[in-house]
Formats: C-alpha cells, sequence, structure tokens
C-alpha cells in the first residue's frame, strides 16, 4: 500500500513538472515573456527592473529554475489589472467556484442515479429507451447555449429566478457561502443546472452500466434465493456494487467541472475563477492567466491522486494489477 | 440468422454498417439528418438568400429584425437578423460550414495521427509502446476543455489554433482504441503468415492489422467529430476560439447572448438549434454504430 501511494505520488509530481514546462514553454519560449509579463503602460524604468527580477536576462534553463523556485514560493507574478499578487486572485475566487461545481455534482448525482437504475433494471424497455436517448441528448447539448436557454426561459420569460452574480451570502460555521441565504441558493439554482446536465448524463449511464452488470451476478441469485425483496437486493445489495466505479469516475470527473465552470461562470457572470480566467484572456492579463492554470491543473492532479489512493483502498486488485 | 434475407451481406463491414443503422428508426432519421446538414454544408452558397460576409447587401437599418420580416428590397428574413442586419439562416449555414468543416477536418487529421501511432505502439512493443502510452495517459488524464483552453490561452485565438488545440486533444482517443485492437490483432496466425511470407513492416501494418482495427475507428471517429464540433463552439463562445472572421455556430450564438436578455432570442435560439440537432445527430448515429460494431466499446 505505502509502496502504491508513492509511486503514484511520484507519478502526480512528474505529471505536474511537465505541464510547468509546458506553461513555462508556452510564455517564454513561443510567446514574448517580455511582452506577456510586463504591462504594456510599463515605463523602460520599470521593463528593465523586471526583466532583471524575473532572470528574463539569462539562459532559458535559469529562467524556468527561477520560474519553477517563484511558483513553488507560491509567487506567479503580479496582475497587471489588479496590481496585486495573481496567487491571491485565484484563491480568492477559488470558493465560488467550489460552491458552484459541488452543488452541481449533488444535483447530476440526485438525479442521475435514479434514472439510471430505472434504465439499468428494465433494459430495453421504452422508459429504458426513453431515458438513453435523453442521455445522449444531454451531452449533445452544447452547455453554453443551454444555459443561455435557461436564463431565457426563467430569467427572460418567467422572471423566476435571477440571471447573473452570486446573490447575497450567509455565513454558517466560519464558512460564508451563497448556500445559506434565500437570495444566494436563488442566483445558485440555474448555474448549478447548467453544470450539472453536463455530467447528468454520465451518471446515467454508469449507473446503468453497473447495475446491468451486477444483476445477473450470483450473490444477487443468491440474495432472491434466501427471500429478501427484490426493494432490499437493489437497493443495499447492488447499490453498493455499482457505487464503487461510480465514486471513482465522478471524483475524476469534479476536474474536468472545474475546467467547465469557466463556461457557466461566463454566462451567468458567477465571481469564480472561471471567470476570472475568461476576463484576464481579454484583458491581456497574462499573470493570471498563468496562475489560473498552474493552480487548476495542481488541483486537477491532486484530486487524481486522491481518488487514486481512495479506490486502491476500496478495491485491492487495483494497487496489484498496477504493481506487476 | 441464417434465415434473413437481405439485399446487404452481413460479412462486409459497410454491410454490417448500413444494415446497423436500417434496424434502428432513430438511427435512420439521425443518419437522413447528418446527411441533410453535409449536403447544406457543402453547397451553403447556392442555398442562402444573402452573402452574410458581403457588406453592400447588408442594411445596419434591417437589423434585429424578427423572423417572418421583409427588406426593404423585398428578401424575407425568415429567422430574423441580427445585430449586424443579416439575414440569420444565411449566416447560420455559413456558420454550419465552418463549424463542420473544422469539426470533420481536425477529427480526420487526430484519426491519422492516432492510428499511426496507435499501431506503431502496438507492433513494436516495448520502449517505443511504453513512450507512445505514457504521452496518451497523458493527454487523456486531462479533460479536453481544460487542455484546449491551456492552449488557447497561451497561443491566442485564430482558426489554424483551434484546429490544432482539437487535433492535441483528440487523437490520444484513437491511438488508445487502435493500439488495443491491434494488440488483439497482432498474435493471430495471418500476421505471423504475412511475417513469414517475407511483407514488408509497414504493409502489414497498413494492409493488413489496419483494416481489421477499423470498427472502433468507425464509431470513435464518430462521436469524436460531434465532440470537436462542440467543443469548437465551445471556445469560440468564450471568445478563445475561432476569431469573428470566420464565425462559427458558437460565435453566432455569442453574438447573440448580449441580445438575449432585452428579447431578441432569434439571434441565439436558432443557431444553437441547429448546433443542436447537428451533434445530437452523429451521436445518434455513432451510438448506433457502438451497438452494432462493439457493444462493449467503453461507456460514455
Amino acid at each position: 500500500m505505502t509502496v502504491f501511494v508513492i509511486r503514484r505520488f511520484l507519478q502526480s509530481i512528474a505529471v505536474l513538472l511537465v505541464t510547468a514546462i509546458i506553461v513555462f514553454i508556452g510564455i517564454y519560449a513561443i510567446g514574448d515573456p517580455i511582452e506577456m509579463l510586463i504591462s504594456p503602460d510599463a515605463s523602460p524604468a520599470e521593463r528593465a527592473q523586471v526583466i532583471t527580477s524575473l532572470g528574463l536576462d539569462k539562459p532559458l534553463w535559469q529562467q524556468f529554475l527561477t520560474f519553477a523556485w517563484n511558483a513553488l514560493h507560491g509567487d506567479l507574478g503580479r496582475s497587471f489589472v489588479f496590481n496585486r499578487p495573481s496567487i491571491s486572485l485565484i484563491f480568492e475566487r477559488l470558493p465560488a467556484t467550489l460552491e458552484l461545481t459541488l452543488t452541481g455534482l449533488v444535483f447530476a448525482l440526485v438525479l442521475g442515479i435514479p434514472l439510471g437504475l430505472l434504465s439499468g433494471l428494465k433494459p430495453n424497455s421504452a422508459t429504458d429507451e426513453a431515458i438513453m436517448t435523453g442521455s445522449i441528448f444531454g451531452f449533445s447539448l452544447p452547455s453554453f447555449w443551454q444555459g443561455m436557454m435557461l436564463i431565457m426561459i426563467f430569467s427572460v420569460w418567467l422572471g423566476w429566478l435571477p440571471s447573473t452574480g452570486r446573490g447575497q451570502m450567509g455565513e454558517f460555521l466560519g464558512i460564508r457561502s451563497s448556500l445559506f441565504t434565500l437570495d444566494g441558493l436563488a442566483h445558485l439554482i440555474l448555474p448549478a443546472i447548467n453544470l450539472s446536465l453536463f455530467k447528468l448524463s454520465l451518471v446515467i449511464r454508469l449507473t446503468r452500466t453497473g447495475v446491468r452488470e451486477t444483476m445477473p451476478l450470483d450473490f444477487v441469485k443468491f440474495a432472491r434465493a434466501k427471500g429478501l425483496s427484490e426493494k432490499r437486493i437493489v437497493f443495499v445489495h447492488v447499490f453498493k456494487n455499482i457505487l464503487v466505479p461510480l465514486i471513482t469516475v465522478v471524483g475524476l470527473e469534479l476536474g474536468s467541472m472545474l475546467a467547465f465552470a469557466v463556461v457557466t461562470e461566463t454566462i451567468f457572470a458567477w465571481p469564480g475563477i472561471g471567470k476570472l480566467l475568461i476576463d484576464s484572456i481579454m484583458r491581456l492579463d497574462r499573470p493570471v492567466v498563468v496562475a489560473y492554470l498552474l493552480v487548476i491543473v495542481s488541483l486537477f492532479i491532486f484530486i487524481n491522486f486522491v481518488v487514486d489512493v481512495l479506490y486502491s483502498l476500496v478495491d485491492p486488485r487495483v494497487r496489484l494489477g498496477d504493481a506487476q | 440468422m441464417n434465415a434473413r434475407v437481405s439485399s446487404f451481406r452481413d460479412d462486409t463491414l459497410f454491410g454490417r454498417l448500413v444494415m446497423g443503422i436500417a434496424e434502428s428508426p432513430k438511427a435512420v432519421i439521425a443518419a437522413i439528418v447528418c446527411i441533410i446538414l453535409l449536403f447544406a454544408a457543402i453547397v451553403g452558397p447556392y442555398l442562402t438568400p444573402q452573402d452574410p460576409f458581403d457588406l453592400a447587401v447588408l442594411d445596419i437599418l434591417d437589423s434585429k429584425l424578427p423572423p417572418g420580416s421583409e427588406s426593404m428590397d423585398g428578401l424575407i428574413y425568415r429567422l430574423g437578423t441580427d445585430g449586424q442586419g443579416r439575414d440569420m439562416f444565411s449566416a447560420m449555414i455559413y456558420g454550419l460550414r465552418t463549424s463542420l468543416g473544422v469539426g470533420v477536418f481536425s477529427g480526420l487529421v487526430a484519426l491519422v495521427v492516432g492510428t499511426v501511432l496507435g499501431l506503431i505502439a502496438a507492433y513494436f512493443g516495448g520502449r517505443i509502446d511504453a513512450l507512445i502510452m505514457r504521452i496518451v495517459d497523458l493527454m487523456l488524464g486531462f479533460p479536453t476543455i481544460l487542455v484546449a483552453l491551456m492552449l488557447l490561452a497561451l497561443l491566442g485565438q485564430g482558426l489554424w489554433k483551434v484546429i490544432f488545440a482539437l487535433i492535441l486533444v483528440q487523437w490520444a482517443t484513437f491511438a488508445r482504441a487502435v493500439r488495443s485492437a491491434a494488440l488483439v490483432e497482432k498474435n493471430k496466425d495471418y500476421v505471423e503468415a504475412a511475417v513469414t511470407l517475407g511483407i514488408s513492416t509497414p504493409r502489414i501494418l497498413i494492409g493488413h492489422l489496419l483494416p481489421n482495427c477499423l470498427p472502433p475507428l468507425i464509431v470513435i471517429g464518430t462521436l469524436q467529430v460531434a465532440h470537436a464540433i462542440s467543443a469548437e463552439a465551445t471556445l469560440s463562445f468564450l471568445g478563445i476560439g475561432l476569431p469573428i472572421t470566420e464565425p462559427s455556430l458558437g460565435l453566432l450564438i455569442a453574438n447573440g447572448y448580449q441580445l438575449l436578455m432585452s428579447g431578441e432570442y432569434w439571434i441565439s435560439v436558432y443557431p444553437g438549434l441547429l448546433l443542436l440537432v447537428l451533434v445530437f445527430s452523429i451521436n445518434i448515429v455513432g451510438d448506433r454504430l457502438r451497438e452494432v460494431l462493439n457493444p462493449r466499446l467503453g461507456e460514455r
């Protein structure tokens, strides 16, 4: 087990290093770092000062070491627009994004698992056909357009829900979040639905496959022979078995939802890191872009690492297979 | 099976595909829609009442007209006009051309690159295999949209940059599928026979291994084109994809975004519907092909 964790950890570090190198090459080798990292309206003296402090007059490999060293110390440059360290801008907005992503994930699970069960328990029935076609529809629906249609229907036409911003925030157990006020919740509903529809189809399909693979197994037959009710068999015994792959994949998909939040946040003007990224790209505020990329990649790699370790705890075959 | 009489032979790949689609009414409709849209994209300029990029025919007074309005010179805007007074129908057909073109082209290039690398990895094994598969794992470890965002955030927008990003995020899927299909085929007798006969390695790879790896490639290829079209639309909507001079469906929708709040719904609704119909039909066909060719080929 320890060997497995250490190996996975080293792999994660390697991936992070590779990404850092790619981002570095993106700024320093392909583009012009002086133009990218120094504000266009900086005076010549300021330019010279930044060039020496960033070591832009040194060879490339030394520049990379400086870049990596600064990054490890949490220094990813200062935002041109806000004139503040870009990393603190990111961390300030991260809670809003996490709140949105987690709520979206809960929506996807709460809706997706029952639909998947319904479809998997009666394969090839009309219900199954409808749910499966619906799920293809779900992943064909362009996420950004779907969000706009939500705004059009629920905000513009019906006027039921607000379309932009995060609303009022409440405080509970020291955490400030939109989840704790009615106004905040009203603001959260549409963006969360928008983000969850993107993963809903996946949850439905995974649950359905899981059910279809588990139902013919011997332990289900045995449970039936023992006289357990069908309800108990499905909701206790089968459910336990499909939960393992479901949790793993959903854990991994959390990372892609964080990335996809960029789209949702842009449409609903949700003040998270995704909107910050797009705004920064538009304003050519490159230090913030670089900080976003490194933070989101680290977060993503961290999630993958945790999911891998958890999975290996639940299913020992994973780490045995890896050792061979 | 033995009793079935049909004009298509079940033992050819093409025959299986056609029969498979014909057996599902849903897939037939989707396939017909795909063909119509492809046709509309190809003959686009002959179908549209207006060239949406010819500034001479545009009239700013005609901007934001609702569907069914008539222009000064008698042209009826069946789907309304956008903020610049362009006929929405014409703009959508041109957008469809761009979207389909980018999606199909990047999908095909990714297919070729992925197939070549996948075959090489499977056939030679050892270090080459390990190296290629490590890169594949790295690529597939990240969500498509994140890699594309990273790339375009660093490179800036542009038609070829978007195509490059789409190829980069797609080739690994093909490489993995081809490799696993080729690994199974590689150990079959016919490959050994070909080697014994002294046939050159490239010929074995392309002439003998590849045809037997086609089924998963066709399925993934179809689904990836849908994926690429929707990824391009998303990137263009965010303003980091195609530039304003190459308006795809995504950009048309983005143009309508601000106007949505003031009730000019048609500018974003119709291109969105077209995009949805396009991606949905391709996905339905792809899903059906998967059921026909290989029911267990990875669920999405």
